[in-house]
């Protein structure tokens, strides 16, 4: 397909591809649009991410390591997005492809609300991404799977709201919390024991901090805090006033506060290594 | 067969532009000023949701006169230009002057092409990082593209409100309360009307923001502006 000239675009009908810029890209650069592969591929992985509720919102966090098999692809991939100024995404699975779904919904929101003069509602979004999921079907079914959680605060309803979907784009609602990736289960395991519905913002990002490091724990993918490289996860808070980025320092601080109570809680053991030799003892 | 009548390319011309002139000069106009953090554009417009003034990228706004529909069309076609082209480039790749281009090629196009040419003007400003790096590009009906900076005046009493504000437009760059109540005084002096809050659209690019520079003023802040 050629490309358009700026004159095509200008003058194609208002309601045309409407409010939507996936259909603008469909209806003229269609070259543009998440493309869908034949033969599946090793491509690097996203791994652990989530969300949990608090008082006045929702946290989104994760791990900052790719993989790619046994392989480490990436030490310092970002998987939490802001989506706009309420809400976040957080990628989970091949990276390539999530990160350019998540650029083409931020693209999308935006350009619904430029041409429309008004925000989608939280629904609105979380369905439109549901969508877009659904459209990378035949990458997931190639092995390219993209499972997001998308999390925001819903102006309208004046509460944060957590949002799974599956690979078929099915899209469903959850409570509390949620983690996905290869660390999700025992990320979900950490936040069931320590959840409540009356957290503070720093109880929250407390509780997400220690779900992401029992996942790096117990999980190859997931990445630990690396205190060598000065590397972190991303934790983001979203409430009325908008998404804010937990700063790296405020993280840093709390994965040192919890390494330091679990050494006191459980003392360090040794553990002697004893080479058998031949014609020893037996 | 009957033969059409001889028109002279000059005729047409000019009976088309005078087609179009007439057609701006009905609706209210739009101006656009600089103040020391940026741009401030000012319409009189009573409608709250039907606006003259939008945003249509990170430091990019349109302002539009004359036939609604016609401008609403070059502001949406412009929004799709230019999130294309910064999804398939990078943000930093979309400049007001191809926008400003694209609006003078397309315009100018139907100016000549069509039987009837568009009733409306438009105005793109960019905020730059730099004041003296800001942007106002006027496109009108026929196309043509004038680059103006301090202020620029479009629509039925555009130049009406061009002589005052060539009057009383400051020599240093004017803080946006003082912009503002110029903008509000220009209006009130041409229409013969006092203008508040409630009739006038009022929004800015304001490089102090992060990305997205444009916002517009709530009757209560332009009411405060104005006291």
């Amino acid at each position: 397909m050629s490309e358009p000239t700026p004159s095509d675009i200008l003058r194609m009908p208002v309601y045309g591809p409407g409010s939507s810029f996936t259909e603008v890209l469909k209806a003229h650069n269609q070259d543009l649009l998440p493309a869908s592969v034949d033969h599946p591929m090793h491509v690097p992985e996203g791994t652990t991410v989530l969300a949990l509720k608090f008082a006045d919102g929702v946290i989104v966090a994760g791990d900052r390591r790719a993989t790619e098999g046994f392989q480490i692809a990436h030490r310092s991939i970002e998987k939490v997005f802001a989506a706009d100024d309420h809400s976040a995404v957080a990628i989970a699975g091949a990276a390539g492809p999530a990160v350019e779904m998540v650029r083409l919904f931020q693209t999308d929101l935006e350009y619904y609300e430029k041409v429309e003069g008004e925000r989608l509602s939280l629904e609105g979004k979380a369905n439109r991404l549901s969508q877009m999921i659904r459209a990378n079907m035949p990458a997931a079914i190639q092995g390219l799977v993209v499972v997001p959680v998308f999390a925001g605060y819903d102006l309208r309803r004046e509460v944060g709201r957590i949002f799974k979907y599956d690979v078929t784009g099915g899209r469903y609602e959850e409570d509390d919390y949620h983690a996905t990736g290869s660390g999700g289960k025992d990320a979900r395991s950490s936040l069931k024991k320590r959840f409540r519905d009356d957290l503070t913002r720093e109880e929250a990002v407390k509780i997400a901090i220690e779900a992401l490091f029992d996942a790096a724990d117990e999980d190859v993918g997931t990445g630990g805090p690396d205190l060598m490289r000065g590397i972190f996860p991303n934790v983001v808070a979203i409430s009325a006033g908008g998404i804010d980025e937990v700063s790296e320092d405020e993280v840093q601080s709390l994965f040192e506060e919890l390494i330091s109570e679990r050494s006191e809680t459980r003392p360090h053991e040794s553990h002697p290594v004893d080479i058998p030799r031949p014609g020893g003892d037996q | 067969m009957p033969q059409p009548f001889y028109v002279s390319p000059e005729q047409l011309m000019k009976d088309k532009a005078d087609y179009a002139r007439k057609g701006i000069a009905r609706g209210k106009s739009v101006m656009a000023l600089e103040y020391t953090e940026g741009i401030l554009m000012v319409a009189e417009n009573t409608s709250v949701t039907l606006h003259k003034i939008s945003e249509i990228y990170d430091r990019i706004a349109f302002a539009g006169v004359g036939k609604f529909n016609e401008f609403e069309q070059l502001r949406i076609g412009g929004i799709r230009l230019v999130d294309v082209k910064g999804y398939s480039y990078s943000r930093e790749d979309v400049t007001a002057k191809a926008l400003a281009n694209a609006y003078s090629q397309s315009l100018g196009n139907i100016f000549t092409a069509e039987v009837k040419p568009y009733e409306c003007e438009v105005l793109v400003a960019a905020v730059s990082e730099d004041p003296e790096n800001n942007e106002l590009f006027h496109i009108l009906f026929d196309g043509s593209v004038t680059d103006r900076s301090g202020w620029v005046t479009m629509g039925g009493q555009s130049d009406a409100l061009g002589n005052y504000l060539e009057a009383n437009y400051p020599s240093g760059t004017p803080d946006l309360q003082t912009a503002l109540k110029l903008g509000h005084d220009a209006v009130t002096e041409v229409e013969h009307r006092e203008m508040t809050p409630q009739t006038l659209e009022v929004a800015a690019l304001d490089r102090t923001r992060g990305r997205r520079k444009f916002r517009r003023l709530s009757d209560r802040e332009v009411a405060d502006a104005l006291k």
